[in-house]
């Protein structure tokens, strides 16, 4: 089937088999390998992006069910000149990855819901990011990343 | 040895930003599965559901007539394949049982998830869905899931080997015998304490992936693998393929975290090089999660019985210990020596006489392979020793934290040559205890405590202690030896000065989070000083850095980065005849300081390395008989291991109605000597504080009596949210190693040796007054609730 997503800012046209999940979509069709797979049961966010503004965890989604819509990935993120996003910045000053493996998904995510909640306490940003895991850090620094860029 | 300082102005003990981030931030780090290898074929296996059975057939002609299939193997077609069987490289004993294991079973199979047969297809989703097609006939066999129900051996798993019992280990001290039932009989206090350490899956959020390339001429073939060891497992893929070792190249591009479970030879490791060869085409897979679970090993997955005797004031007098350990199926890479790597530290950081006895029996089961996880044998004895003081305190009415006062090694007996003749190189436990006590608020706590948990209280607050060693640094080569492990502990370093004064660090370590890039560059700068942008530091393929022994055991600082200004050091050596030629000095008159030597007392005659470098790659003008250009290789075997250590407090309330525990606070003080770089200290500490506080409260490896595994994706398996877990307050104290020239020690385990009996400390001590004395792990809702129950019981009856 056919389908027209715009992905960070670029329009691709594409002719994909309709069982194509958006996390295949991204990676496989488009290369766009920043987007990583962390197991099969939408459980760890590893794969999470924006559709239309918002994160989804890519491997829950149909590519189909992205026609029309706008897609933005880890590598959207950074300005067009390659300056990293806020929050992007705020991981690197905190600490706040390790492996870096589950790093796209969770910046995703913490993107998401400082625009949701623009001033989280620390406990919103725990329940917030509860859709995605990670093993290396212990969140701590995550935590302390995702606040530090609510505060600027 | 001279323990260099961290000087004012140096680069080494800052909170440098990672130089990894930026590219692991952005999209653009490449892992393993990321990578795009055209003409690549899939592999996919067919996996046993079955814990135990004997294969009667595999049919895969329905499965080759599949679209894209390109070949299904049997385990019998592929045998021919392999020069070795897969390899476990830790013999601990002479008689140690260790069945042959190839990459796919033949004659039966051992746990669920262990490989049948195998398809290769054009395409990941084609293989996936011909695994499907092959048609297994499989006689079932009794499960065996209990430890002690295989140490019966009612169902010998391995037939041809007569017994489940795999090895018995013993460590006891030459010429005491008779001291430990000494001690024991003439004791004041004694405790004999079981606990179970459950089996836990290691989840590194990278599940593996592995590409196997050949070369089209002469036989070289890459192999591409999500490891934490390519160096060695370059080694064994040779091996066990009978692969000239010269022609296999090992890389291991980004890796998204270890914790030991990429510290293995792997059966698709084997099949992708093997069949590779065979098709000449690339070949690769890709792990799914739910494969994960049960494919790569599961760490811990034992039963501890302590004993410790003390005296009156109690002081301890002994300790003896009975492991019963769980190998799973077949023994992996060093599946046996998971319990020796613990066996020397079940007296913790206390001053025990030379009375300990040690035996270790290891079992196979029906389960998916054990092997090393984060901590590797010392979480596990840190956990049996500090939940015996928590219990032998309670016998004596005794505060925790006073007992392990009386009890700690002090720090003016260190250098501390223990009961083992292992020595400990430094410490200073008082000084951690108190930090953490102080930063805990220990006595408000124990006060608010008192006030709480009046009687028919639901809501109960508990403190628990741990005081830990985290013997690492793994390893002086000849104490590996000792203990018949397969290799050596040593680290190589190549440090390579270019013309415009970049520096190149080829080093042996193979880092998968752990930030060595940025480190290493920190130790390089400051050594030369040079700046840490200038500082490339290389990795990780064999091709590059052909010698090295890897990532595990919290050594790659106290070994690689040691060896790393070891080869600084030569470096300068080398450079000062370089600048003592130039300068027409002799060369014990120059000084090198800020990257540049000096005429001592002359400061204006001076030569910046940056001119050496340049005068090195020329040659123009060197002295007689020195070779051109600025490298130094070095390969260090450290003299002992390093001994960081700390104490941990962790603050719980539990409500008895429902068995919940919520962590109220945690406190995490760890000593590794010197901190390269305080921040990436910082990192290793809270992400290993709440892995082993995931085992206390949260993960657990469930099999069912048939051996079905339970927990086989992450919404079973609860690895912890942000949501599930606190913040963490660190405290620091330093206290430099004396064995190695940059005073440093391992980190990379010390906050999951530390937390596990920490929090389960605190639970128990929580529910103490209820008549409570042990909590199994995980500490569940469901198992909490069902310890009050079962002391209530016994109270009442």
């Amino acid at each position: 089937m056919q389908i027209r997503v715009t992905v960070n800012g670029k329009v691709h046209e594409s002719d994909i088999e309709p069982r194509t999940l958006l996390v295949h979509y991204v990676r496989d069709v488009l290369g766009l390998t920043g987007t990583n797979i962390g197991c099969d049961t939408s459980s760890c966010g590893a794969c999470s992006l924006h559709l239309d503004g918002e994160a989804v965890k890519s491997c829950t989604v149909l590519a189909a069910q992205a026609d029309g819509c706008a897609v933005t990935t880890i590598e959207g993120l950074a300005s067009a000149d390659g300056e990293m996003h806020p929050m992007q910045k705020a991981f690197m000053e905190n600490h706040a990855l390790q492996c870096g493996y589950c790093t796209p998904g969770m910046v995703m995510a913490a993107t998401s819901l400082l625009k949701e909640n623009p001033s989280p306490t620390e406990e919103e940003v725990r329940l917030g990011l509860e859709g995605n895991l990670c093993r290396c850090t212990g969140y701590h620094n995550i935590v302390k990343a995702v606040l530090a860029c609510a505060g600027e | 040895m001279t323990i260099t300082e961290n000087r004012p102005g140096s680069v080494l003990g800052t909170r440098m930003l990672r130089k990894e981030d930026p590219a692991l931030l952005t999209g653009e780090a490449k892992y393993t599965n990321d990578l795009n290898i055209p003409g690549a074929l899939h592999l996919a296996l067919v996996r046993s559901p079955y814990a135990h059975a004997r294969i009667v057939s595999v049919d895969v002609s329905a499965a080759l007539a599949m679209p894209g299939v390109v070949a299904a193997y049997t385990g019998a077609d592929l045998m021919d394949l392999w020069a070795a069987p897969m390899p476990s490289a830790w013999p601990v004993t002479p008689d140690m049982k260790n069945p042959a294991h190839y990459p796919v079973a033949t004659g039966k199979v051992t746990y669920v998830g262990d490989a049948v047969a195998v398809v290769l297809a054009t395409s990941e989703a084609a293989a996936r869905d011909a695994v499907e097609a092959v048609t297994v006939d499989y006689e079932a066999l009794p499960a065996v899931i209990d430890l002690e129900d295989a140490l019966s051996d009612r169902v010998v798993i391995h037939e041809g080997e007569g017994t489940n019992r795999t090895f018995t280990w013993d460590l006891k001290v030459e010429g005491h015998d008779g001291q430990v039932d000494e001690a024991f009989a003439t004791a004041a206090y004694t405790v004999s304490e079981r606990y179970v350490q459950q089996r836990l899956i290691p989840m590194a959020m990278e599940p593996r992936a592995i590409a196997a390339v050949p070369q089209p001429f002469g036989g070289d073939v890459t192999l591409y693998s999500a490891t934490q060891i390519p160096h060695i497992l370059k080694v064994m893929v040779a091996i066990t393929l009978g692969i000239p070792e010269h022609q296999m190249r090992v890389v291991a591009p980004a890796v998204g975290g270890g914790f030991g479970s990429k510290l293995d030879v792997y059966a698709e490791e084997l099949l992708c090089v093997a069949l590779s060869r065979k098709h000449k085409v690339p070949v690769r897979w890709n792990e799914e999660r739910g494969e994960n679970t049960m494919a790569t090993i599961h760490g811990r997955g034992q039963i501890q019985h302590i004993d410790l005797a003390a005296d009156a004031d109690g002081k301890l007098t002994a300790v003896r210990v009975r492991l019963l350990a769980d190998m799973g199926g077949y023994l992996q890479l060093i599946t046996p020596g998971i319990p020796l790597l613990g066996a020397f530290l079940y007296a913790g950081v206390y001053d025990l006489p030379a009375a300990y006895d040690f035996s270790c029996t290891g079992v196979f089961t029906t389960m998916t392979p054990t092997d090393a996880y984060r901590g590797a044998g010392r979480p596990e004895a840190t956990y049996a020793i500090e939940r015996a003081m928590d219990a032998l305190a309670r016998t004596m009415g005794l505060d925790p934290m006073e007992l392990r006062r009386r009890n700690y090694i002090r720090h003016d007996q260190f250098p501390y040559t223990a009961f083992t003749g292992l020595v400990y190189d430094s410490g200073n436990h008082e000084a951690a205890a108190e930090l953490a006590a102080s930063l805990a608020d220990y006595d408000g706590v124990r006060a608010r405590q008192k006030a709480q948990n009046v009687p028919g209280a639901t809501k109960r607050i508990g403190i628990g202690v741990s005081s830990y060693f985290e013997m690492c640094g793994l390893a002086p080569s000849r104490v590996l030896a000792s203990l018949n492990y397969g290799a050596g502990g040593w680290e190589a370093a190549t440090v390579r000065v270019l013309p415009t004064n970049k520096v190149q660090v080829v080093t042996g370590t193979a880092p998968h989070g752990q930030g060595h890039e940025t480190a290493w560059s920190m130790i390089v700068a400051d050594r030369l000083g040079v700046s840490p942008d200038d500082v490339d530091v290389l990795h990780s393929d064999t091709a590059i850095a052909p010698l090295g022994l890897d990532t595990y055991g919290s050594r790659s600082l106290p070994v690689g980065g040691v060896a790393i200004s070891m080869a600084c050091d030569r470096i300068i050596d080398k450079a000062k005849k370089i600048a003592a030629h130039q300068l027409e000095a002799n060369e014990d008159d120059l000084e090198f300081e800020a990257g540049s030597f000096s005429v001592k007392g002359s400061p204006d005659k001076a030569m910046p390395l940056a001119a050496i470098a340049f005068a090195a790659f020329t040659a123009h003008n060197l002295p007689d008989g020195l070779e051109p250009n600025l490298e130094a290789q070095v390969t260090y075997d450290p003299p002992n291991f390093s001994w960081p250590f700390g104490t941990h407090i962790c603050t719980v309330e539990v409500d008895t109605e429902t068995g919940q525990v919520e962590v109220l606070q945690y406190v995490a003080v760890d000593d590794c000597g010197n901190q390269v770089n305080p921040l990436i200290v910082e990192g290793q500490v809270h992400g290993g504080v709440v892995q082993g506080l995931a085992q206390a409260l949260y993960e657990e490896a469930v099999y069912d009596s048939d051996g079905n595994l339970k927990t086989t994706s992450l919404a079973e398996y609860l690895v912890p949210a942000a949501s599930d877990v606190p913040s963490i307050t660190l405290g620091h104290t330093i206290t430099p190693s004396p064995t190695n020239p940059l005073g440093v020690k391992g980190v990379g385990e010390a906050g999951t040796i530390g937390s596990a009996p920490a929090v389960i400390n605190a639970v128990v001590d929580a529910l103490a007054d209820l008549g409570v004395t042990d909590v199994p792990m995980p500490a569940s809702p469901l198992n909490v609730w069902k310890a009050i129950r079962t002391a209530q019981q016994g109270v009442s009856s």
